[in-house]
């Protein structure tokens, strides 16, 4: 077990350092090492299987996410949103349409937004699959894994039924959804919540009480509170450690100040915390859905979306028959609407953690400036400062716990 | 206790700050105050030590060449306990884009910093490691200022005809 | 009791005893049918991949049981997701380091042309760089669709000739790329 951090060394480059005695040795960790599930490049200084010092580098897959979005319009900008945490995409889409209301000052339906509740506590149910899944992967455990993921595919099934789409889904529009739940949407998610907390009780029991798997995590990267909130971490990994940080519970959106659910937090703040906490959100997750499905079914049927006729594309077949259909499709495509002045910064609880949109907008047809405040990003930078003193094998580890998503690091 | 709101936030910072609170205004519910680069770290280390906001959000930039051509550097800073948050912005000429570094303050700027830097080239002093983060070490522009298109400049496969421009 | 497939047996001659088919059917047949996968998973299509690898889609079905993470044990080099510029050296070393025979696929619109991401930090499709043999559309493709391309290059695999490498087009195709070509 290696030792808790204690104090953490500044980012800094360790190349022009002199080691006299040349015991040391450089290990390049990267861009495309297998342990690392994406594309992270770390240059590690280590001494035996001790690690001394390391240096992160980003960027491999930098797409200009911000530069794009000063050239789309509202709606285009959706799709480029799926692709910052793929894991966990309709969080992101929900977010970003949830900024623009925002600015826009639409109302929505609480029919919608409990679908939205759902969606998005779904993707977030599909991304803790993930991590959870690979970190067992990592420590030696494969068949968690493989159980855990053809829940997933179930999820992404019901994603399917409700957008069309797997993994990057797009879905949901400004001002609602593009189209009603079906019924078979409904039966899919209903029996995803019955059968699911069957499933996460035995990949639990696989992990909770493995002596390896203990031996493996516990006291593993432990970080304290005041070092999280100092490099600014969020999400699972924040709550780990013991700060009670989330979006849904401090600035509520979407009527989660509606439902009953607990925030789970760890003591220790280290790989065994973050497994324990992302498998508890999980659980907090069906119990969010299961209060969702019952609200709805005291809502008014067939509501999907607010009715704002100059922001919510109407139906296609009205568009050919109906005039003011047709002024309105034409009006919202080519960006002719009113908007506001004004600038907005939205937060949304991302599987990750704080995932902030900050719009910038001029009233033109695209945003002036649009920034993302990914988590990913803002949590990594910890990792090679973090990793000094770490064994190669805990830091690898560390990495899968914090679910750094390369698409959502790099933007 | 009363929960702290944007007007005694706001009384505060100019009962420090005084005339450098340039402007506020409050889109959205959010209370922004514009200062100047010579008393950012002040004012931001006054609100992590005074005020209890003791978490850096983001930090990023906008570029804005009508007028002055100006950046404008923003924070957003988030007190946990009272459930406030805060945004800062400062204003600083492109010709001279140097403002001093919030890494003295928060350990987690280094990377955000370093972000603006390598998409605007604002120069943070004082930012123990300020190089590029996500572009290619060998680029020579700041590729977010607006004067820099979006596409690849060097494409030769995509002619102007074929786009009807 | 499990049912097992085999592979269609190329076409020959037979006889009573005997069958007798050309080597570079017999070989292509082996090769198709044991590719092994190097997934260079950068993004969104790496996490289909994973659905592909995993428990529903079974790539394994296909004879990719192993992926190899070591260039120098593939034959099918995946390329999964954009493919910055930053990113596009490291993309070339690894298809160097692949022994011959090696194909590749760009699974993807990234891969393929650079998709949604006309930007002047990605790469507008990773033939810029590297020879391709399968293109999958997509964005993602689903794991179906990665399947399929796949099974194409299967088919690719299966009728090609045993000596491609020294072949002089090979040659002249690798050395548009600038790539060396004596290492095969």
């Amino acid at each position: 077990m290696s030792k808790p951090i204690t104090e953490l060394t500044s980012n800094r480059p360790v190349f022009e350092e002199h080691d006299p005695e040349e015991v040391l040795t450089t290990l390049n960790l990267g861009p495309t090492h297998p342990a690392t599930h994406g594309v992270f490049q770390n240059v590690l200084q280590i001494d035996g299987e001790r690690i001394v010092s390391g240096v992160s580098t980003i960027g491999y897959i930098h797409r200009a996410f911000e530069k794009i979005a000063e050239h789309r319009p509202f709606y285009q900008i959706t799709p480029l949103t799926d692709r910052l945490n793929y894991c966990s995409a309709p969080i992101n889409n929900m977010g970003w349409h949830m900024t623009v209301e925002k600015l826009l000052e639409i109302e929505i339906p609480k029919r919608v937004q409990y679908m939205r509740v759902i969606v998005m506590e779904l993707a977030r149910i599909a991304d803790h699959i993930i991590c959870n899944g690979i970190l067992g992967v990592d420590t030696g455990a494969f068949s968690g894994f493989l159980y855990l993921m053809q829940e997933r595919e179930f999820i992404y099934e019901i994603f399917e039924e409700v957008c069309g789409a797997r993994l990057t889904t797009n879905i949901g529009r400004i001002g609602g959804f593009e189209r009603d739940f079906n019924a078979v949407a409904f039966t899919k998610i209903e029996e995803f919540v019955k059968r699911f907390p069957a499933v996460l009780a035995e990949f639990q029991e696989l992990f909770t009480r493995n002596r390896i798997f203990i031996e493996r995590t516990s006291n593993v990267a432990a970080v304290t509170p005041e070092q999280a909130l100092d490099y600014s971490w969020s999400g699972p990994i924040l709550r780990a450690t013991g700060v009670d940080y989330d979006v849904r519970v401090l600035s509520p959106y979407c009527s989660y100040e509606e439902f009953e659910f607990d925030v789970p937090v760890g003591t220790n703040g280290d790989v065994y915390d973050r497994f324990m906490v992302r498998n508890e959100e999980m659980t907090q997750s069906i119990r969010i859905i299961e209060q969702a499905l019952e609200k709805i079914k005291g809502e008014p049927k067939g509501v999907f979306h607010a009715d704002v006729p100059e922001f919510y594309l109407p139906p296609k077949e009205q568009v050919y028959t109906n005039m003011e259909a047709l002024i309105y499709h034409f009006k919202i495509v080519m960006g002719e609407w009113e908007t506001p002045k004004s600038e907005v910064y939205h937060a949304v609880e991302g599987a990750n953690g704080e995932l902030g949109f900050y719009l910038i907008h001029d009233g033109g047809r695209t945003p002036y400036r649009l920034h993302f405040r990914r988590p990913s990003f803002i949590n990594y930078q910890m990792f090679a400062p973090m990793s000094s003193g770490m064994l190669l094998s805990d830091a690898i580890i560390n990495m899968s716990s914090l679910n750094v998503i390369a698409g959502e690091l790099d933007a | 206790m009363d929960k702290l709101n944007n007007q005694q936030l706001l009384q505060q910072l100019t009962d420090h700050f005084g005339e450098d609170i340039t402007r506020h205004e409050e889109p959205y519910g959010l209370l922004t105050v514009h200062t100047n680069k010579e008393r950012i770290i002040e004012l931001l280390r006054f609100l992590k030590e005074s005020v209890g906001f003791i978490y850096l959000t983001d930090i990023t930039a906008v570029h804005y060449p009508e007028g002055e051509n100006t950046f404008a550097i923003v924070y957003h800073v988030h007190n946990l306990v009272e459930n406030i948050r805060v945004r800062i912005k400062v204003s600083i000429p492109v010709s001279d884009p140097k403002i001093p570094s919030a890494t003295v303050v928060w350990a987690g700027a280094n990377w955000m910093e370093r972000e603006t830097y390598d998409f605007f080239g604002v120069q943070f002093e004082g930012h123990p490691d300020l190089r590029r983060i996500l572009n290619m070490d060998d680029m020579e522009v700041f590729p977010m200022r607006r004067e820099y298109p979006l596409e690849d400049p060097n494409r030769v496969d995509k002619r102007d005809f074929y786009f009807g421009r | 009791m499990s049912q097992i497939t085999l592979a269609d047996r190329p076409p020959g001659v037979e006889g009573s005893g005997f069958f007798a088919t050309t080597l570079d059917k017999a070989v292509g047949l082996a090769r198709a049918n044991s590719l092994w996968p190097l997934p260079f998973a950068t993004s969104c299509c790496g996490i289909e991949f994973m659905a592909t690898m995993g428990s529903t889609y079974d790539l394994a079905r296909f004879g990719a049981e192993r992926p190899s993470f070591s260039p120098r044990q593939a034959d099918m080099l995946l390329v999964m997701g954009t493919i910055a510029k930053k990113m596009a050296p490291v993309l070339k070393q690894v298809y160097i380091q692949m022994a011959e025979p090696r194909w590749v696929i760009a699974v993807g619109a990234c891969a393929s042309s650079g998709g949604i991401f006309d930007t002047y930090s990605v790469l507008q499709g990773i033939d810029e760089i590297i020879p391709v043999d399968v293109y999958v559309p997509g964005c993602p493709p689903r794991p179906e669709a990665i399947l399929d391309g796949v099974m194409r290059l299967q088919d690719i695999v299966k009728s090609e000739s045993l000596n491609r490498r020294n072949t002089p087009e090979y040659k002249a195709l690798l050395e548009k790329y600038g790539i060396p070509t004596d290492n095969g």
